[in-house]
């Protein structure tokens, strides 16, 4: 892919004062325990972060999650008690109960202020009960919502083995070989035969599993072979990292993780759009295969034929505003899909923007405006709910995607709203699943269309003010 | 340090929170990392409230722990001034400012200087008070602030009001069917003939607070918010206090009779004996239902009853005291106020059980193998784990327990939900025993529906690895989707490109 050309316009970005609504990022452990089968998250907070957790994940809380609080205590704050000397008790406590293949700690607010040294205490009680312990700091003094995640991985990431065991695959390889002399033989040849010769590619993001089998094979197609994924399903299949691999993100809110797989672990960053709809798969696609020498084979008939079976969403949705308040990072990417299907997009509000590492999709965006005709949306980081909601009221877009604290008050109002965490937990990546991200956008348009000749628009009395 | 996954109350702030977003007009300020607003999704969501909850944070990042956050928490009240003109602006500290240690009291000072309205700081100690206890200190902290403000004024109004009258003081945002609760109350005392001189905390507006002391009595409904309240309205006033639940046939006309009492003591002259009688036998449906056959088929049945103590320790006497209902144990995760607990229920069940450790509770009730829990939403989980069916009776509670028909607790239309509630938790009696006696409804297999169940598609391995990873409920639509692509397009092998390519084109 190449940059777009400098358009007369430009993006327009602005910084308001950070009063808005998100997730605290230590929700990442409701998807990431999850995904990696074999841990255990420890949240090490306050009955504050236990009760946004309960909270927040519902009924998940029921199943025997693997994860827990520990919860701090006014002897705790005060340091009556031994850091070192609680966390023990409570590791070796799930060590014997849940026998996870990792521990991940998460610091909280709390951790921060009280500048308990997690990252100093881990290695210690590690050699001490045997079990890997991984810091990640996933507090709300620094991050938003899907951020979590991105310093979950970062920290993994340092514990990615650095050095396939070559040796020893090969001495197995050359016995399979003598044992399974012939059949074996050319199975191998075709299996390697499927991939073109490049160097080791490692994705980065957490997906559900059908994502990744979905991405791994839309990849192996233009003959690629994905090497690894941080996080794999186990904490014991981390991928390999050796110097000089390539990495190539899979959604947009991981910028800690891209700068530590370069810099501590020597890797080459692929900086691509993110595959988020047909046009995003697309050019992710096109920017690997461009880097690795590949010329993508019927990519652009397979994107052709993905907007095709969307026609039927896409009617509903053309030539309307959506509105991004901005909380899971997601929203540059989700903006420009919808922008290629139709839609105008007066502000996207995102809570940090990462201009480095979503270079690749802020130019997509930006040609996808310029090929549209329609004008750049403002690009607004740190929003303020309440300035947001003045300009929502002005604008009355026929979308507000936003959090749960707004939606209902703005559907009371007579503004469409879509719930903005449903976008981190359904599946949206590749060409696969950009229905859904259309099922979730038109899902209000359609009720509402239901709805529309019953007159019950507006829910509220008039309000005074304005 | 605590290894806890669940948790009966929330933190303090939550209290303070739900005062402050019960009354009109009253702004709460946060001093919070970003993500602990989550009180506002919990009230948009849970209440289904139409308006954006007044709540917003002055947000605690690097920089204010670098720097303190001086002028922040000033700007944020004053600009909220503006912005809404609220009557109150509450700033509510959280577990984050309680160790920063910064003079919020400074602020408030400051702010006020430059604000229209009233601002104040809640005064809770994070790790000193749960939710309830927060929620019970605030609405008595907001009540004395405007009490002394009208005093100060000399506003306050003297003498009582002409007929009888009283403050319904507790009722709050979130709190378990409280808005129904507070209904059933008011038309309680209507037919009492005593006029409502003022709720609490729910709808009003602090303006109105300064028209309590005009009440004959306070009627605090529930044990956890409202008695500091009332108890500071007493000592200051000497207005009578009744804290009696009236929640269940039985404790209604305990309550009845304790209003009778202290209204008859400032010469009303009133009897409601026969209204009591009136309601108990021939309009309420709980006494009757008590007698009836059905509720002989509960007899001797055994329960478990965990909660807060007001709803526990109700239950647990309706239970025993008007079902006949053997509770096993009764408890409470009310633990800074067990004594009342257990001097409330001990006549009425064998044990008592004060714990805020949801897995002892677990464990609790699998010892005990009651034919039917009621508890909280926590217990009605262990319930489906053991098989064992739950009515959900205390907070904390889901969506589903914030109903839209009418479904009161308190009162006599409340005893008739109680019955209702009690009654469908226990699988009905004569279903019970016929399912005993022949062993089951249906014994013969059950005949699969999919239409795809004698398919000549062969799946392979990995794609029906995939198809495993569909969640249960639509796994069979996928299945005949897939199929029904494969057999359009002649393919007899289903792969997992084919299930994506099936997906991408019919969005099976």
């Amino acid at each position: 892919m190449t940059l777009a050309n400098p358009e007369p316009q430009a993006l327009n970005f602005e910084c308001e004062t950070g009063n808005y609504h998100t997730f605290c990022p230590i929700s990442c452990v409701a998807w990431l325990y999850q995904k990696i089968e074999d841990s255990f998250f420890l949240v090490i907070g306050t009955k504050t972060c236990g009760y946004f957790l309960q909270n927040a994940m519902g009924v998940m809380i029921f199943a025997e999650p693997r994860y827990a609080m520990a919860e701090l205590e006014e002897g705790d704050i005060s340091a009556q008690l031994n850091d070192y000397e609680e966390l023990k008790r409570l590791c070796t406590q799930i060590k014997r109960d849940r026998n996870p293949s990792v521990i991940v700690w998460i610091g909280t607010c709390t951790t921060e202020i009280i500048k308990m040294d997690l990252e100093g205490l881990a290695p210690k009680l590690e050699s001490e009960i045997g079990i890997p312990i991984v810091v990640a700091r996933a507090n709300g003094l620094d991050y938003a919502f899907t951020q979590g995640e991105d310093t979950v991985l970062a920290a993994m990431a340092q514990r990615c083995p650095d050095k396939a065991p070559e040796a020893e695959k090969e001495d197995r390889n050359a016995i399979a070989k003598l044992l399974n002399f012939g059949r074996k033989k050319e199975e191998v040849a075709a299996e390697e035969s499927e991939y073109v010769n490049h160097p080791p590619l490692v994705l980065f993001g957490s997906l559900p599993d059908p994502v990744v089998t979905q991405l791994t094979l839309e990849l192996k197609k233009h003959g690629i072979k994905v090497s690894g994924w941080l996080p794999a399903k186990r904490y014991t299949e981390l991928p390999v990292l050796e110097e000089g691999y390539y990495v190539c993100g899979v959604n947009p809110f991981l910028s800690r993780t891209a700068t530590t797989l370069m810099r501590r672990r020597k890797c080459k960053l692929i900086g691509a759009p993110f595959p988020i709809g047909p046009d995003g798969t697309r050019a992710w696609i096109e920017k690997i295969c461009s880097v690795f020498g590949i010329t993508p084979k019927g990519l652009e008939e397979r994107e052709a034929q993905i907007w095709n079976s969307l026609e039927d969403y896409i009617q509903l949705i053309r030539g309307k505003s959506v509105f991004f308040m901005g909380d899971n990072l997601l929203e540059i990417s989700l903006a420009r899909f919808l922008i290629r299907c139709g839609m105008t997009v007066p502000e996207i509000g995102i809570p940090y923007m990462d201009k480095r590492y979503q270079a690749a999709e802020l130019a997509l965006l930006e040609k996808t405006c310029n090929e549209m005709g329609v004008i750049l949306p403002r690009i607004v980081e740190k929003p303020d709910n309440y300035n947001q909601i003045q300009r929502i009221k002005e604008l009355s877009p026929d979308l507000v995607i936003t959090g749960m604290a707004h939606a209902n008050p703005l559907e009371a109002r007579g503004i469409n709203t879509k719930w903005s965490v449903e976008f981190t937990f359904a599946q949206i990546h590749g060409f696969t699943n950009a229905r859904d991200i259309l099922e979730l956008v038109t899902r209000p348009l359609r009720r509402n269309n239901n709805l529309k000749d019953l007159g019950w628009d507006k829910l509220v009395r008039e309000e005074a003010n304005v | 340090m605590k290894l806890a996954y669940w948790m009966y109350a929330g933190p303090a702030h939550i209290g303070t929170l739900r005062i402050a977003s019960s009354f009109k007009n009253v702004h709460a300020i946060m001093h919070a990392p970003l993500g602990d607003d989550y009180f506002n999704v919990m009230r948009s969501m849970l209440e289904r409230e139409r308006d954006f909850t007044p709540v917003t944070t002055s947000v605690v990042d690097r920089h204010v722990l670098a720097r303190g956050s001086q002028e922040k928490v000033v700007d944020n009240i004053t600009r909220k001034d503006q912005e809404e003109s609220p009557d109150l602006i509450v700033l509510t500290p959280t577990c984050t400012s309680s160790i920063l240690q910064e003079d919020l009291q400074n602020f408030v000072q400051r702010a006020q200087l430059e604000s229209k309205g009233d601002v104040m700081l809640a005064d809770v100690n994070h790790y000193r008070a749960n939710e309830l206890q927060a929620a019970d200190r605030t609405l008595h902290q907001i009540v004395q602030f405007y009490i002394e403000k009208a005093r100060k004024k000399g506003e306050l109004p003297v003498g009582k009001t002409e007929k009888p009258s009283v403050n319904i003081i507790g009722t709050t945002t979130m709190g378990f069917h409280n808005q129904h609760d507070c209904r059933e109350l008011r038309k309680l005392m209507a037919d009492l003939g005593i006029e409502i001189n003022a709720v609490i905390p729910d709808g009003a507006t602090v303006h109105e607070l300064k028209k309590l002391p005009q009440a004959w009595f306070n009627l605090v409904p529930y044990r956890e918010i409202g008695l500091l309240a009332a108890n500071y309205l007493k000592e200051e006033f000497g207005i009578p206090c009744i804290d009696i639940t009236p929640m269940g046939v039985v404790e209604t006309a305990r309550c009845l009779r304790a209003i009778q009492k202290v209204l008859n003591e400032q010469g009303a002259n009133v009897n409601y004996e026969d209204y009591i009688n009136e309601q108990t036998l021939f309009v309420s449906q709980a006494a009757w239902f008590s007698r009836s056959i059905d509720c002989q088929n509960l007899t001797g049945k055994k329960a478990v009853v965990f909660g807060d103590n007001t709803h526990a320790a109700a239950i647990t006497k309706v239970l025993a005291r008007e079902m006949g209902i053997h509770v096993v144990w009764a408890g409470t995760y009310c633990k800074y106020d067990a004594d009342w607990f257990r001097e409330q229920v001990k006549d009425y069940c064998d044990e008592v059980i004060i714990s805020d450790d949801n897995g002892a509770i677990g464990d609790a009730i699998a010892r005990a193998e009651p034919a039917a829990i009621f508890g909280t939403q926590m217990e009605r989980h262990v319930g489906k784990r053991l098989d064992i069916p739950c009515g959900v009776i205390a907070a904390p509670i889901h969506i589903q327990n914030f109903p839209i028909g009418y479904k009161p607790f308190v009162g006599y239309e409340g005893s008739n939900q109680i019955v209702d509630l009690i009654y469908n938790s226990f699988t009905l009696g004569m279903e019970d025993h016929l399912l005993e006696i022949f062993g089951g409804h249906d014994t013969k297999e059950v005949v699969t529906k999919t239409i795809s169940a004698d398919s000549d598609l062969s799946w392979t391995r990995e794609a029906q690895t995939e198809l495993n990873k569909v969640p249960g409920f639509v796994r069979s639509k996928v299945k005949r989707n897939t199929e029904k692509f494969a057999r359009d397009r002649n393919l007899s092998e289903i792969t997992i490109e084919v299930m994506y390519a099936a997906k991408e084109a019919v969005g099976a």
